[in-house]
């Protein structure tokens, strides 16, 4: 009987040796190495050897373009390579701010009149995705702490749309939003007209809102759950034996202890929100016209979708961008520096 | 309230509320919600291109039963044909001319019997279309977006494993200069994405000649400062007296690290690998802007470009959107209890 399993074990076992060796070789290799350096800067300084490589690739592909994207910010022309490229001031800045109204983009001159647009509707994204999806991960989260068969079950079904590809989650809904497709078919089988639901008015923006908080919303149930959870039940059983009930319960005991968690969900969504790009790209494509174009959209097509790609302008544009993300950043900082000494 | 009985029965504790079938209630509708496009997507990849263009749309893939009738090339679709006289004859349809069929009886070929449109219904059965499947396996690049999505998976996980795991050692465990800077820089950056600076990256990978390579792709996310934190708060849990020990035995510093602080912080290197396969399966911009030959697109960029065409061929976008989710689905359905309390705990993606 077991010899029928004989062969299959010694694949395995090969398989997992053959692993083995490469991996220990690969180590061993790097040892003789390693050891040769020891031996000349000493114990105490093998900790640069360590961290060279991470910082070799950081520095030169994230620390090194962040400050670099500053000075192509001022610079203009269509070439990619820094010696081509003159040296032009603040102008791409006053392009993109060329407006005579901020709050009017139809005021502004090209390109400024799409960058506004553009914030303007990442601002709009931001505000309204980011609330309904606290709003509805606080929700489930409320819901999955309670005392429900199966949590685990119902906890994976919210997480699971957060793994899927932005690039399958947009396709999964443009199936169902196209003019032919199930939405359109509910809607006439209650008596209604099929909508364009990717072309008309403001749903496009709606949906894009509502794609967006349905991939992301189960990422921030967890958090807000995992807060719930720490959050110590003497305290619900003292305020039993006071007679409080359930809503004093969530107002008074809940509410305040979730503070620090819903802080972190707060910032940490607004600052994926405010990178919104791959769903709607895929989604609507930005469109129609200008109706869901947002910033990172914006560098994009600038620096290099567009025929002529203004790198100089996509530039201004991130710095812009990143300026935001800093602020959004040092609030975190901030703030959670303020929770964490409560 | 036999529900009610029920769920006490497996809970015990408190007396069944309102409150409790609304919480059902609520993540029944949730499950629905969630699943619903996923399982649309998948019930649509298997239908016919026939079956994807009729509206209203049928949940299950059907398509139309045929039969091979002497005397005609083609296999001809059958009907249930109501006639005049009120009988129903299983009948196969030879052409149509406006709102008149011709059919003939499968049995007895030779003689057309004319019929209104409104008197026959199809006759269906359940098919999977699989040739959604195959044929852009053949038609298209799709395995070579799969390699390639496959390389730049692996392989960056494995770069961002090895270098990350080296750096939060350095940073946990040695007390050299400039190591807090670095971990402030590393701190400052976490929240930085590629997004703000697209372009000055663009450069440096052009410089180097990675334009249009999955070298371009792999390394400039490799370092990721998320995986360096991670790894360096669970590699400071590790006892110092463990590396004395070894020191004191005669282990070189390498030996130390890949002997004995890997293997204690495999928790913490699981969770980081979970996490890279999912950045890089499912990174977008970058590919996009780094990968414009074809040949070396990824599932992802492969899927938007065909997506993207003119007359798009949903039969087979839909097709492929599923096999590109079948992976992640599957890691996830082994590992979702590692994977939701990994990120629960700490807290970020």
């Amino acid at each position: 009987m077991s010899t029928e399993y004989q062969p299959q074990r010694t694949i395995r076992e090969t398989v997992s040796y053959l692993a083995y060796l490469v991996w220990s070789g690969f180590m061993n290799t790097i040892e003789v190495v390693a050891e040769a350096i020891q031996h000349r800067v000493g114990i105490d300084r093998m900790g640069y050897f360590f961290v060279l490589p991470n910082m070799l690739i950081f520095g030169i592909f994230v620390l090194f373009p962040m400050l670099l994207n500053f000075y192509y910010a001022l610079t203009g022309g269509t070439n990619l390579f820094l010696n081509e490229r003159p040296f032009v001031g603040m102008q791409n800045f006053n392009t993109l701010f060329d407006c005579h109204n901020f709050f009017e983009p139809n005021s502004c001159n090209v390109p400024a009149d799409i960058f506004w647009r553009a914030i303007f509707n990442t601002v709009l994204f931001v505000i309204l995705q980011v609330g309904g999806m606290v709003l509805l991960s606080l929700v489930t989260a409320l819901v999955l702490n309670r005392k429900i068969v199966g949590r685990g079950f119902f906890r994976s079904v919210f997480f699971y749309p957060v793994l899927l590809s932005p690039v399958v989650v947009a396709l999964a809904w443009k199936w169902i939003l196209q003019r032919e497709g199930l939405l359109n078919a509910l809607i006439e089988s209650f008596g209604g007209e099929k909508i364009l639901f990717l072309l008309n008015g403001n749903w496009p923006m709606f949906w894009v809102i509502i794609v967006s908080i349905w991939a992301t919303m189960g990422f921030y149930t967890l958090i807000l759950l995992a807060g719930l959870q720490s959050i110590p039940s003497d305290l619900y059983e003292a305020s039993a034996i006071d007679g409080a009930n359930e809503f004093s319960n969530f107002r008074f005991i809940t509410l305040p202890l979730l503070m620090p968690t819903m802080f972190v969900v707060l910032v940490l969504s607004m600052i994926r929100a405010v990178q919104v790009f791959d769903q709607v790209f895929v989604l609507t494509g930005g469109g129609p016209g200008t109706a869901t174009t947002f910033m990172v959209q914006f560098i994009y097509d600038t620096g290099f979708s567009n025929q002529i790609q203004i790198f100089g302008l996509a530039s201004a544009a991130s710095v812009v961008l990143g300026i935001a993300l800093l602020i959004l950043t040092l609030i975190q900082l901030r703030m959670g520096r303020e929770s964490s000494m409560v | 309230m036999t529900i009610g009985e029920f769920i006490n029965g497996r809970r015990g504790k408190r007396s069944f509320h309102v409150t409790d079938l609304l919480s059902y209630f609520y993540l029944t509708v949730g499950t629905l919600l969630m699943f619903g496009p996923v399982v649309w997507l998948v019930m649509s990849s298997f239908k016919t291109q026939a079956a994807l263009v009729e509206f209203p749309p049928q949940f299950l893939p059907y398509v139309q039963q045929t039969v091979e009738v002497e005397g005609y090339d083609d296999p001809l679709p059958i009907y249930n044909v109501t006639l005049d006289d009120g009988t129903i004859r299983t009948l196969a349809q030879v052409r149509r001319v406006g709102i008149e069929a011709q059919m003939v009886d499968p049995q007895n070929p030779e003689e057309i019997i004319k019929v209104n449109i409104k008197q026959r219904e199809e006759i269906r059965q359940i098919r999977l279309a699989w040739e959604n499947y195959v044929d852009p396996l053949e038609r298209f690049n799709f395995l070579t977006y799969l390699k390639n999505s496959v390389i730049v998976t692996v392989v960056a996980t494995l770069i961002t494993l090895l270098i990350n795991s080296m750096a939060a050692f350095a940073l946990s465990k040695y007390n050299f200069k400039g190591r807090d800077t670095i971990f402030v820089i590393i701190i400052a950056t976490l929240m930085i994405p590629i997004s703000v600076i697209l372009v000055p990256v663009f450069l440096v990978i052009t410089s180097v000649g990675w334009n249009n390579s999955l070298w371009g792709v792999i390394i400039p996310g490799a370092a990721t400062p998320t995986g360096v934190f991670l790894l360096r708060q669970y590699m400071l849990t590790i006892p110092d007296e463990l590396l004395d020990s070894a020191r004191t035995d005669g282990a070189s510093e390498w030996r130390i690290y890949w002997q004995i602080i890997l293997p204690l912080a495999k928790p913490a290197l699981a969770v980081l690998a979970i996490f890279s396969v999912m950045w890089r399966w499912n990174d977008f911009l970058w590919p996009l802007i780094v990968l414009s030959r074809n040949e070396l697109f990824t599932l992802q960029v492969g899927l938007n470009s065909f997506q993207g065409e003119l007359n798009i061929q949903w039969h087979y976008v839909l097709a492929m959107t599923v096999l590109t989710l079948l992976p992640i689905t599957i890691v996830f359905s082994f590992l979702q209890r590692f994977i939701t309390t990994g990120i629960a705990t700490t807290g970020m993606k």
